[in-house]
């Protein structure tokens, strides 16, 4: 194997591995634009990996042979989205609404979102008296890329551009939308405005607590998407009940990496993607694998370092981020 | 002869909890009218205007908008009556353009044109007379370009009714003369405004009629031309006040702080103080002047021990004791070694106090390390937090109750307060009186006398030049960092002093 080949070969890796992140932060970027600091993207990942198996799982079965590769990449979709939302209802319903605190919430929505993903996936694992695997058909609806052939076989490019799976190229038009939301559209500055102050927003007359059920909700369901696509690409349609662990985790120092800006969350999450799978790629004899896991967290750590020392205001979180809002409070 | 008004409010009553903030008010404004809304701290004022502006939700009462009745529960209703409140702390996004926060809440297309808006906040700006740069970052903005954007903001929304408060509080005498410009200029188009301030002076200046308020209640509502300081000032109180200063002469003044060449720069390298050299004695009020941003506070830092030091030296020379160099020592050091610095920062709870604890955690602040053994002191200041209450007037529910929630006037009574009492021998102020009504700020003045009377080295920077000439004993103007002149608060005037603002030594510039 060349050296281009193994280049090519890290980065597709890193961008199938990063893929996952790439919707786990970008929904917790939404989110935590609008002031709500939601730490229980790992809860919503669980929850979104289990449901978008088991919406999968279920149409195959009742479809058979007959199922069809796209409708069940939409059915996981929609189903892993709906259980996001759901999860992230909760939350914001306790933080926004009883303006209870946001980490504690966060970390409850995590614990309550991993169990209740395992539980669902154990239960599948149990009725079918084995590994959870959907028909080879609808794998590949997963696991294949929407362009031709022709495309995917120019050497290097094609490989590199072509080659990955459907959740890669909706990944990106997400977060490109998103990032156009934001920047240039009214409501995106509403939004931003309500997550650096909701009170100069709420005097503007922009109701603060709309925009913020709204983006809590939409970025949990975007979140949890992210453990869908975990589950259906890395773990090849198979609940794999530790797979998922610390996915959330790194998203979240991912969006401290991205500076809160998604359009960051395109190149950010393929290095994280990689930094994931170091240990496979290039590995060091007397460098534990355990050691490799723990460089993405330092990463961010001297990131954080780092804007701390340059003090730009853009690159700041939301001012009140992990702040409730109550109109009459003096 | 029924005179449709502005606005009108109708048996307006709101309580916080147990504490009434507005007691069946009755209140209107006419069209092209300026009111000036006047109370002591905790008086009503603001949570009045907030009602306006919706803000709050009035427990009972009416409010009407040119002869008709309307609700306003939220900012966005108050606007659509063109009702626009300019908020004493202001409502802007800091990491947004001016353009940006003044869009910000508009109905539009999905598509942000901020080009237009652009162009729009220009042509407001022409049309008031004001300076301002749409695309700047509200963070880079000093505090009255902030202001000019709030006013924006409410203008580009077509108020007709504007409410400011406090206004100009943070502003500089020439910045207040522009705004009052700006809101003759908004009379003369119709609009109606109605300012909160504490400065008498202001509202003679400023206002056709003012409207007293007593704790909650509405006392009357005179016309400006028929009225008089004494009489506001009477109304707002409702006793009679005595609106002097008992300065004696200062009795035998000894050196306490000797300051020379002392040079400081900023985190930036920016020297905020150059070769600044003076004595404060024991027994006088060393005023301090200079426009906003001259080094006012950094001279009090540099002295308290909380900047770095490039160069100079500060010698302190207690009572009866041997002098001794303050450059070098802790912020902790100075403070036990008897100076004390009671700042007052542009947002009050910035500096000094902690917002979730009461008065009495807030008095712990300044002892904690006293007691002894492992467990904190209470009761010393308890008694404290207690005294200064009844003392300074401090309304509040209870000692326990977290300073945060408290009028800003109150807040700073509690810091003010607890400076004076940890009795120091030389007491430094910075705009001690900031925002607070006239009968506090007198308070505060003779607080400041007694102090003097003591022996006890004042050092006294404030905003207000009357209060300055008849509060001090000699003034210590600053201009640009460095020492402008020093002079007897007795022989000189409002405008001496102006020049030595602008251009060291009061010379005219060239």
């Amino acid at each position: 194997m060349g050296a281009l080949d193994f280049i090519v070969a890290l980065i597709r890796a890193a961008v199938f591995n990063g893929t996952p992140l790439m919707y786990g932060t970008s929904g917790e970027i939404l989110t935590e634009k609008a002031g709500n600091l939601n730490l229980g993207v790992e809860g919503l990942m669980f929850m979104g990996g289990a449901f978008g198996l088991l919406g999968a799982f279920t149409y195959g079965n009742a479809m058979g042979d007959s199922a069809n590769g796209v409708v069940a990449v939409i059915i996981a979709l929609v189903c892993a989205f709906a259980a996001g939302c759901f999860g992230s209802l909760i939350y914001a319903f306790l933080t926004i609404t009883l303006r209870a605190n946001q980490n504690v919430t966060g970390l409850a929505l995590t614990i309550m979102g991993t169990g209740v993903g395992q539980f669902v996936g154990e239960m599948m694992r149990l009725k079918v008296g084995g590994n959870v695997a959907i028909s080879n058909a609808l794998k590949l609806a997963f696991a294949n890329s929407p362009f031709p052939q022709a495309l995917q076989n120019i050497p290097v490019v094609g490989p590199l551009i072509f080659g990955y799976n459907v959740f890669v190229y909706l990944g990106i038009i997400m977060i490109i939308v998103m990032h156009h939301f934001l920047a240039k559209t009214r409501k995106g500055l509403y939004l931003r405005a309500v997550g650096e102050s909701p009170s100069t927003a709420d005097s503007a007359g922009i109701n603060v607590t709309r925009y913020r059920y709204f983006a809590t909700v939409i970025g949990g369901g975007i979140s949890a998407i992210g453990g869908m696509v975990y589950t259906m690409t890395i773990s090849g349609t198979v609940w794999n009940h530790t797979g998922l662990s610390g996915e959330g985790w790194v998203a979240v120092a991912l969006v401290i990496f991205c500076l809160w800006k998604p359009i960051n969350s395109l190149w950010g999450s393929v290095l994280f993607g990689a930094l994931l799978i170091l240990y496979i790629r290039l590995p060091i004899a007397f460098i534990p694998t355990q050691i490799y896991k723990v460089v993405p967290y330092i990463v961010t750590a001297l990131v954080l370092i780092m804007v701390s020392i340059r003090q730009r205001r853009e690159d700041q979180p939301p001012a009140a981020l992990g702040t409730a809002f109550f109109r009459e409070d003096r | 002869m029924d005179k449709v008004h502005a606005v009108e409010l109708k048996g307006v009553t709101k309580s916080f909890g147990s504490n009434m903030a507005n007691k069946n008010i009755d209140l209107f404004v006419d069209k092209g009218e300026i009111m000036a809304l006047l109370g002591e701290n905790g008086s009503g004022k603001t949570t009045l205007m907030n009602i306006l502006a919706g803000i709050y939700l009035p427990d009972e009462g009416r409010v009407f908008v040119d002869g008709k009745e309307v609700t306003i529960r939220s900012p966005k209703d108050a606007f659509d009556n063109r009702i626009g409140m300019i908020h004493q702390h202001f409502k802007l996004v800091d990491v947004f353009t001016a353009a940006e926060n003044v869009v910000l809440g508009l109905e539009g297309t999905g598509r942000l044109d901020l080009k237009a808006a652009s162009s729009k906040v220009r042509e407001i700006s022409r049309k008031y007379g004001f300076d301002i740069d749409p695309d700047k970052k509200v963070y880079e903005m000093s505090v009255s370009e902030k202001q000019t954007v709030e006013i924006i903001k409410v203008l580009y929304r077509g108020a007709d009714i504007l409410i400011l408060d406090e206004p100009t509080a943070v502003l500089t005498p020439q910045e207040i003369e522009k705004l009052f410009a700006v809101m003759r200029a908004m009379r003369r188009d119709g609009k109606s405004i109605i300012i909160i301030t504490h400065k008498l002076n202001e509202v003679m200046a400023v206002s056709d009629v003012v409207a007293v308020l007593r704790k909650g209640e509405h006392i009357g509502t005179v016309r400006t031309s028929e009225t008089s300081p004494q009489a506001l000032t009477e109304m707002m109180v409702g006793r009679k006040v005595e609106l002097n200063i008992g300065r004696k002469d200062p009795v035998d003044p000894k050196p306490r702080l000797t300051i020379a060449g002392l040079t400081v720069r900023d985190s930036e390298g920016v020297k905020k103080l150059d070769d600044v050299g003076f004595i404060a004695f024991g027994g006088e009020i060393l005023g301090i002047a200079g426009i906003a941003g001259s080094g006012q506070k950094e001279l009090l830092e540099a002295v308290a021990g909380l900047r770095k030091i490039e160069s100079g030296s500060i010698i302190y020379t207690p009572e009866g004791k041997a002098p001794a160099e303050l450059v070098g020592k802790t912020p902790m050091e100075i403070k036990d070694a008897g100076v004390a610095l009671a700042f007052v920062p542009e947002d009050r709870l910035g500096m000094g106090l902690v917002g979730g604890m009461g008065m009495t955690g807030n008095m712990l602040l300044r002892s904690w390390h006293k007691g002894k053994g492992i467990f904190v002191d209470r009761k010393a200041p308890e008694k404290l937090a207690a005294d200064v209450m009844e003392r300074l007037e401090v309304v509040t529910p209870g000692i326990y109750y977290p300073v945060r929630k408290l009028s800003g006037g109150n807040v700073q009574k509690v810091l003010v307060g607890r400076e004076i009492a940890s009795s120091p021998s030389v007491l430094m102020s910075a705009y001690a009186v900031r925002g607070l009504d006239i009968n506090t700020s007198y308070t505060i003045y003779n607080l400041m006398c007694q102090q003097k009377e003591k022996g006890v080295a004042v050092i006294f920077v404030g905003e207000d030049l009357d209060v300055l000439l008849e509060l001090c004993d000699r003034i210590l103007v600053l201009c640009g960092g460095k020492v402008s002149g020093v002079v007897d608060a007795r022989n000189v005037t409002k405008e001496q002093l102006g020049l030595l603002m602008t251009s060291v030594g009061g010379k005219e510039e060239n």
